[in-house]
């Protein structure tokens, strides 16, 4: 195994907060409605071995905006249909030229493996529960436009945190930029474990401990299909960790409410929350784009040089 | 004997050598002489008077009883393109043992007689002693029990389903009474692998920060738990737990022994090396079953394998192809190879970091294993006995490298290691097979 090539986005677990804060300046110089061509003539070649519509769409919308040339690979449809190892899928993008390829997969790793073994710079666009590092830096981005800093931001993320490789690497993020973070919901979503992922986290089962002078909360998708394999009460959830307008009450005056999508109104939030002024969700989707635009132009582009 | 032989004829002495022999209470400078294939006498320096037509110099260098290793995949049959027989027992050899257990789990299984017959057959190609252990159940499915006795007269020397444990309390107690009826060990893969499924390494933090699902230690111990108590329902049940891995289930293994039910266990040289953080970033050469542990269990493992509660070191040497490791760390095959580096590990890790004695590490290596399966003449030097013989110089320091097992794979994690304590000669039957200058 050898080093991931230069420009290479694995993990938030492993980057600097001085790279964080890097990746977020030449976030705010990326204009999407006036794109310079940093990527002209450059093959990005995306992925995905999992459905996606936010991650794929602006991924790839960042890449032709900048010039790239970009072409989506996945399973169905694909020779990883016929049994294609996923190394020798690499080596096949790499040998028609990819000069960077975004990969969304089911296992947790599979970019790293990637990574050790080809020489273009691999960009994690989520790997099973492990992390999603685009999605936490455009929420970083999106916080930042709302906060002056993150030092001392009281930070809550709410429900599904052990299947969540978008909880993961916020965690790490915001730890890293000084932020407190605050975990909630039951046992069977949030072992006692997570606390261990960085220093100071702290894990509360109650909704109202973890808003109460919260800035930031950060909603996650409920997934039925899970908390029926682990038996709770869809309507015990929503009881006890719905995001209701009475609740956000005990939240800072100006918190914002996030969530990665896809929401499912009447389950982790209700409708009034989602469509609140202190929602910005719509706005993290949009913000998806000038980040991913950064973290393309840093890999392969000519401000990553 | 009829006919006499010429005196010299298959002698070999072993001289000046320090002789470690646990079973026969030896730790003191002596010589050895085998002569066909048995130890003809065990003598102090110089006092052999036997001519010998071989002569071995061990001045410096431990000699001890040939080494057991109770727990190999040689991968046949049916699996040729990760080991065969002939390149696992090299590396057997290598490694210092001059006998090895090996696995059912192969493609077929064992579990016919015919199929411990050829394996023990010579064009196999083994170069040490292979004592098959037969599956216990049929494909080892865990449902029905194979014919035991007829497993037991072609060779096999204990039955399990290793890979997969005997789930079913009803068949591992019908195992557990013909055990006690024949004398013969059950071994088993203590994991409940109802509480493991999709789990690829061991349940802490490690697993969570990397988000792979982990395998509780209570998966392990609840089957440990089950086992024991079992096993005292038959008196003369022979109870043996394989690669025991957590500080839970060494708790009923030592209630067992306590109790004289004759319940033993084993500990891998990765155990008791490694723990769960030394994954790292989804190093598939880490990735085994059971997996690597936390801290706290390595500790216990230790505790067990000085004071006694474990019986023998064995490595699980468990060969993979590349194409079956450089994958998906959650798709990636369990296993890693052992043979080559478990001297070398036991003495850098349990000798020289744990104070561990050098007699105590040979008992884990030779009279304890051969005690779990009751392997008459083997794991002793006491006149006799198998001529089966292990030289190593503990204080050699050497780096493992991969690249030049005798295996047929590359799997381990241990690949650049410095280790001290070094394999320098084997010996099986009297005859050397491996040997370095």
């Amino acid at each position: 195994m050898t080093k991931a090539a230069r420009g290479s986005l694995l993990s938030i677990e492993h980057l600097q907060a001085s790279e964080i804060l890097a990746l977020l300046k030449l976030t705010r110089r990326m204009n999407p409605l006036k794109p310079r061509p940093l990527l002209r003539g450059k093959r990005v070649v995306l992925l995905f071995y999992e459905p996606s519509t936010r991650t794929r769409t602006s991924f790839e919308i960042a890449a032709k905006s900048m010039g790239a040339i970009t072409t989506l690979v996945q399973s169905s449809g694909s020779s990883i249909e016929k049994g294609e190892s996923l190394l020798d899928t690499g080596y096949t993008l790499r040998a028609v030229g990819a000069d960077a390829i975004v990969i969304r997969h089911p296992n947790a790793g599979a970019p790293h493996l990637m990574a050790a073994h080809l020489d273009v710079p691999v960009i994690n666009a989520g790997d099973g529960m492990h992390e999603h590092p685009s999605q936490a830096l455009l929420d970083a981005y999106t916080i930042q436009r709302h906060k002056k800093s993150f030092k001392g931001l009281q930070v809550a993320i709410v429900g599904d945190i052990l299947h969540s490789r978008v909880a993961r690497s916020a965690v790490h993020l915001l730890t890293k930029l000084g932020a407190k973070m605050i975990l909630c919901g039951p046992p069977e979503l949030l072992p006692e474990v997570a606390a261990s992922l960085a220093p100071g986290v702290r894990l509360t089962r109650h909704l109202e401990d973890a808003v109460r002078g919260a800035d930031v909360i950060m909603l996650l998708r409920v997934q039925r299909e899970r908390l029926a394999g682990l038996k709770i009460k869809l309507q015990d959830y929503i009881d006890r960790y719905q995001m209701t307008a009475t609740r956000l009450k005990l939240a800072k005056r100006d918190a914002i409410v996030m969530h990665p999508g896809p929401i499912i109104r009447g389950l982790e939030l209700t409708g009034e929350i989602a469509d609140s002024e202190q929602s910005k969700i719509v706005q993290e989707v949009s913000n998806g784009v000038p980040t991913r635009m950064a973290i393309l132009a840093r890999a392969v582009g000519k401000a990553g040089k | 004997m009829a006919v006499a032989k010429n005196k010299s004829q298959g002698t070999l002495l072993i001289k000046g050598g320090h002789v470690i022999d646990p079973a026969g209470k030896i730790n003191a400078p002596m010589d050895i002489l085998l002569r066909d294939g048995r130890v003809a006498e065990v003598a102090p320096a110089n006092k052999i008077r036997t001519s010998a037509d071989e002569k071995f110099d061990a001045r410096g260098l431990i000699v001890a009883p040939g080494f057991i290793d109770l727990h190999v995949h040689l991968r046949e049959p049916g699996q040729s393109y990760k080991e065969t027989i002939a390149s696992g027992t090299a590396a057997a050899a290598a490694g210092g043992f001059t006998s090895v257990c090996c696995m059912p789990n192969t493609v077929p299984v064992v579990d016919r007689a015919e199929w411990v017959t050829w394996l023990k057959q010579p064009e196999r190609g083994a170069v040490v002693n292979v004592f098959p252990i037969a599956a216990a159940t049929l494909a080892s499915k865990g449902t029905a029990l194979t014919e035991f006795r007829e497993l037991q007269r072609a060779g096999a020397v204990a039955v399990t389903d290793d890979g997969k444990p005997i789930l079913n309390a009803d068949v591992m107690r019908e195992a557990l009474r013909q055990s006690a009826e024949l004398n013969l060990t059950v071994v088993q893969h203590a994991e409940d692998t109802r509480a493991t499924q999709a789990c690829s390494m061991n349940d802490g933090p490690p697993a969570f920060r990397l988000g792979l699902r982990g395998m509780k230690a209570s998966a392990e111990s609840a089957i440990v738990e089950r086992d024991v108590q079992l096993a005292q329902q038959f008196p003369g049940a022979r109870l043996h737990v394989a690669h025991l891995s957590t500080a839970d289930a060494l708790k009923p293994v030592r209630r067992g022994k306590r109790s004289k039910a004759r319940v033993t266990c084993e500990v891998t040289p990765h155990h008791f090396t490694l723990i769960d953080e030394n994954v790292g970033e989804y190093d598939t050469n880490f990735k085994m079953n059971p997996p690597l542990r936390s801290a706290a269990d390595r500790e216990a493992i230790l505790v067990a394998l000085a004071d006694g509660t474990v019986d023998a070191i064995a490595t699980d040497h468990a060969p993979h192809a590349a194409h079956e490791k450089q994958v998906e760390f959650e798709r990636a095959a369990f296993g890693i190879t052992g043979l080559e580096t478990a001297l070398g590990l036991a003495i850098s890790k349990l000798h020289r970091e744990h104070r561990i004695p050098l007699t105590r590490i040979v008992e884990l290596f030779t009279a304890g294993a051969a005690r779990v399966l009751d392997l008459r003449g083997r794991g002793s030097l006491t006149r006799g006995s198998f001529a089966d013989v292990t030289i190593f110089d503990p204080k050699k320091r050497w780096t493992f490298e991969a690249a030049k097992s005798r295996s047929k794979s590359r799997n381990t994690p241990f690949d650049g290691w410095q280790l001290t304590g070094k394999v320098i000669a084997t010996i099986v039957g009297g005859r050397v097979v491996h040997r370095i200058e």
